[in-house]
């Protein structure tokens, strides 16, 4: 970052980078720590950003645009992600379209639903077995490069990719009593 | 909708059709390369079946291989990107039953260029012919309705389809059009090769040269 720059939150910079590369379809099932983010881009008349009801529903937007010629990522938390395994499985890794998906990490660092802990158990899990490329993003001065990259890599590749936002780069969602 | 010459009100009064019969009536219909997404199971393999022509198979069509559910999102997918190509989602009812929730967010999008052709023969016919709940009193076009698609409604009979897809083909949409099949056999099975089938529908949406 230039001297003097204000430095950017993550979802300032997870919007710039979907910018840069026309990543513009932005279907979700809402999230509180997502929450920043999707109000950014709603207010973007750059994306076309709605919420569905289903993670499942919201894959298969994204896959309908992308052979269309649209960019589009799909936005969801640690729980939603563990409702994707057959769309993956079945339409993403063999028909080689590169689903791109933010989750938000619930279930670590402070979880206090026990539900949502082991429901974050299956999703790497899931990943690695489909061999789906997938990041875990901790750090603010990670986040462009990671994302960057990995967009390249997922069109270039033809690959689905999954960037897990842990709770160290977001605060993830505390205990309210 | 306004209604054909005999419009039904409910599944109970629309003609069993044939499926294959069907997907061909609908595709005669089709003049401008627009883009239709089969399902999966038997309705799938007739679009298959159906799409067969002296000068090779249509290429504007995908066909989905597992992913229950999910033709109406992946038409959706496609409508948004290319707003000016007519859409088609050709999804059973067994399928749409996993997925009720799209029809909502197809109405709440009020995508104007997607049309979702219902098949509807009331079984999970691929698996040994089971019920659906649509063979135990779920309507879907009365479902559709209910969640905001208003232009939706039954076909009374072979006619009767083609009038009411040539509409949805000229007039904005979006459209449910819903068929209640026979349990035929499909006339063939879908070639199983998935990077194949994404590679020409993108091409035969221009999306790859």
């Amino acid at each position: 970052m230039a001297d003097g720059a204000p430095e950017r939150a993550w979802y300032e910079i997870v919007r710039d980078v979907l910018k840069q590369h026309k990543v513009s379809l932005v279907p979700y099932v809402p999230d509180n720590v997502l929450r920043p983010l999707i109000e950014l881009i709603e207010s973007d008349p750059f994306f076309t950003a709605f919420a569905v009801a289903r993670e499942e529903e919201g894959l298969g937007i994204t896959a309908g645009a992308w052979m269309g010629g649209t960019r589009a990522i799909l936005l969801m938390q640690t729980s939603g992600f563990a409702t994707l395994a057959n769309q993956l499985a079945s339409l993403s890794v063999p028909f080689q379209i590169p689903t791109m998906m933010i989750v938000s990490e619930r279930g670590t660092l402070g979880e206090f639903n026990i539900g949502q802990m082991l429901v974050a158990r299956t999703m790497r899990p899931v990943l690695d077995c489909l061999a789906i490329e997938h990041h875990t993003v901790t750090r603010l001065d990670e986040v462009e490069f990671i994302f960057d990259r990995s967009i390249t890599q997922a069109v270039a590749t033809l690959g689905p990719v999954c960037f897990i936002l842990s709770p160290l780069l977001t605060g993830g969602k505390v205990f309210a009593k | 909708m306004a209604p054909t010459s005999n419009q039904p009100l409910t599944r109970d009064q629309a003609k069993v059709m044939n499926r294959y019969d069907i997907t061909k009536r609908m595709l005669t219909h089709l003049r401008h390369d627009e883009a239709v997404i089969g399902g999966i199971g038997y309705s799938n393999f007739d679009l298959w079946a159906a799409s067969e022509n002296p000068n090779g198979r249509r290429q504007q069509n995908f066909y989905m291989l597992g992913s229950m559910g999910l033709a109406v999102p992946i038409a959706l997918g496609v409508a948004l990107a290319q707003p000016q190509r007519r859409t088609i989602a050709l999804e059973g009812d067994g399928s749409i039953l996993m997925q009720l929730g799209c029809l909502g967010t197809v109405a709440a999008r009020a995508q104007k260029n997607l049309i979702v052709v219902i098949l509807d023969n009331g079984a999970y016919q691929i698996t040994g012919g089971q019920k659906t709940l649509t063979d135990q009193g779920v309507d879907i076009v009365a479902v559709a309705r209910a969640e905001g698609l208003a232009q939706s409604a039954w076909a009374a009979d072979e006619s009767a389809f083609e009038e009411m897809i040539d509409r949805a083909l000229k007039e904005d949409g979006p459209w449910l059009i819903g068929c209640r099949i026979d349990n035929n056999k499909p006339v063939d099975t879908t070639e199983r090769d998935p990077s194949r089938i994404r590679d020409q529908f993108m091409r035969g949406l221009g999306v790859k040269k």
